[in-house]
């Protein structure tokens, strides 16, 4: 559905986006992933045709967006940063508005906004108007623009931002929700919400892509992915260490903390160990010794710790220039 | 066509709603309306004159009232869309830039022809009290009407210059004021003679005083369709560069 090709953007000599390539297919939820300022929202508004690109390519639905762009807006549901509105309409009028400029009349604009309010719980404040709203009503009135189309694609920027945990999620599930008959992209800082909501997910920084891979790939990408997690009482951390060692299919082991007679250990699997081999190898280790474990796991990896050594490495490597 | 149409209509119904739906609007009409009132009968010596005519004591002061009267109108037709990021949205939506450019400007057109057409009382004490000439009056009208466009075309290029309403206040305040110096007789008198004929005819005042005396000259026509199209045309060009950033 959405297919962008070496995108780029200057503002002035800053290249804000850099050569940013990648598709979304129906059926998909891309989570957009970047420090602050790493071309995200840039990239959404070229997508969404709100700013042209410099070099580089956007399609939507077939629709290249900068030659035959009211089609491929059509297409679109975009929820833009900072949810704008107009704050001197009521929140029944601002959707109305918006619904008519997406060529909805009459019973079918009725339906479709009433639909859009009670899909993001804006009944309450529906006659109100929006400049009387607190932040999340106003970030679900500009939610609710998004979708009253029923677009096929839905581009999203922080759709979460300024909600409260309960809200988020609400929309996290309605995103979730709309995601199998759409092509969604959302942009988040977020990291639970990326492995909660998304089918894959792209991080972003300075204007490229970094990494882009399903929440679990990204996570094995991770230093702990695959490593075991230990936790013993009663034993001294060196004995731990020195006999997680050399268990097969270990590499290395560490002392994560040693606590009031409990030892939290890790052990790193040896290049080329198959996943669970590792475990169970500790898990005999501890019966053999009659060690006392209270725990036992193989870490997934965590996307916080693979966004941050990706991201961080970027900049440190432009600071050496 | 018919899409661009619809859109427009959306756009401009809109607008025109956001006027009604604050006390600001009829504020401005009361203003217009006293302003009107006090040029026409004390400033314009309207019972003094004794003619049963409007020309100079009613649309003589229509090119100075709308001087500030229009820019606060049109002000905030862009530059509130640039606060308030709704330009983004608005942009996004399937619709042409020149959809909303035109939307919006038929909106606040029609809001100054509304406030207008309310100095009708003014015409029916003219022609009550005596033979007034109504096709003079009519001209009067459409000339003031003209003006107003031409005025507000100017603000709304300037409000999308600014985020700021105020300076696109202060801005479209400036350019109107250069349309209508260049007609003004104490300042075309300082020009030498072969500039004059080149500065009057761009300005606003010269080719609002034929309409004003009852002509509905084609030249006239052109000169506001010109301003007003190229005006909204700038406008078109800076929504277009803020969009290329």
């Amino acid at each position: 559905m959405i297919k962008v090709e070496n995108l780029e953007k200057h503002f002035g000599t800053k290249r804000a986006v850099a050569g940013v390539t990648f598709s979304v297919e129906r059926g998909e939820i891309l989570g957009f992933l970047g420090p602050n300022g790493a071309g995200k929202s840039t990239t959404m508004r070229m997508i969404t045709g709100f700013i042209p690109p410099t070099a580089g390519r956007v399609s939507v639905g077939g629709f290249d967006m900068v030659e035959n762009p009211i089609p491929a807006k059509k297409l679109i549901g975009y929820l833009p940063e900072n949810a704008p509105s107009y704050t001197d309409m009521t929140v029944y009028g601002f959707l109305a508005f918006c619904g008519e400029l997406r060529g909805l009349r009459g019973d079918d604009l009725k339906k479709s906004v009433h639909r859009a309010i009670e899909m993001c719980f804006l009944e309450p404040v529906m006659h109100q108007s929006v400049d009387t709203l607190s932040k999340g009503y106003r970030h679900r009135t500009c939610l609710a623009q998004s979708i009253l189309h029923d677009p096929q694609v839905l581009i999203l920027d922080e759709p979460t931002d300024g909600l409260d945990p309960n809200q988020k999620h609400e929309a996290r599930q309605l995103i979730r929700r709309m995601g199998e008959k759409k092509a969604i992209i959302f942009s988040t800082h977020i990291l639970e919400e990326v492995e909660a909501v998304c089918t894959r997910a792209i991080i972003i920084d300075r204007g490229r892509i970094v990494a882009n891979g399903t929440p679990q790939e990204l996570k094995a990408r991770s230093e702990v992915a695959g490593a075991v997690s230990l936790r013993v009482i009663g034993v001294a951390g060196d004995t731990v260490k020195s006999r997680l060692a050399s268990v097969t299919g270990a590499s290395k082991a560490t002392i994560v903390r040693e606590e009031g007679g409990s030892v939290w250990a890790r052990a790193y699997p040896a290049e080329g160990s198959v996943n669970g081999t590792l475990a169970r190898g500790i898990a005999e280790v501890c019966v053999k010794e009659g060690w006392k474990f209270e725990e036992l796991h193989t870490e997934e990896g965590r996307l916080d710790e693979v966004f941050r050594s990706i991201t961080w490495s970027e900049t440190a490597k432009k600071g050496d220039k | 066509m018919s899409d661009a149409l619809q859109n427009i209509k959306t756009i401009c119904k809109r607008e025109l709603n956001g006027y009604f739906a604050s006390p600001v609007a009829y504020v401005f009409i009361v203003i217009w309306l006293l302003l009107n009132g006090f040029f026409t009968f004390s400033l314009g010596g309207f019972f003094e004159m004794g003619q049963a005519s409007l020309t100079m004591s009613f649309f003589r002061w229509h090119p100075w009232l709308y001087l500030f009267l229009v820019p606060s109108v049109g002000m905030r037709l862009w530059s509130e869309e640039r606060r308030l990021h709704t330009l983004e949205l608005l942009l996004t939506m399937p619709i042409t830039p020149w959809q909303a450019i035109v939307g919006k400007f038929i909106a606040s057109w029609l809001f100054l022809i509304i406030a207008l057409a309310l100095t009708f009382p003014v015409v029916i004490t003219v022609c009550y009290l005596g033979d007034a000439d109504l096709g003079e009056i009519f001209s009067g009208y459409v000339g003031s009407a003209l003006l107003a466009g031409g005025y507000l075309a100017v603000t709304s290029m300037t409000s999308a210059m600014t985020r700021n309403q105020v300076i696109s206040f202060i801005v479209s305040v400036v350019v109107c004021f250069f349309l209508l110096l260049s007609g003004f007789e104490p300042v075309t008198d300082l020009l030498p003679n072969s500039l004059v004929g080149i500065v009057t005819s761009l300005s606003s005042l010269t080719h609002f005083i034929a309409f004003q005396k009852g002509v509905i000259d084609s030249r006239d026509l052109i000169y506001f369709g010109s301003l007003i199209g190229f005006s909204l045309f700038l406008n078109g060009v800076i929504i277009r560069n803020l969009r290329a950033g």
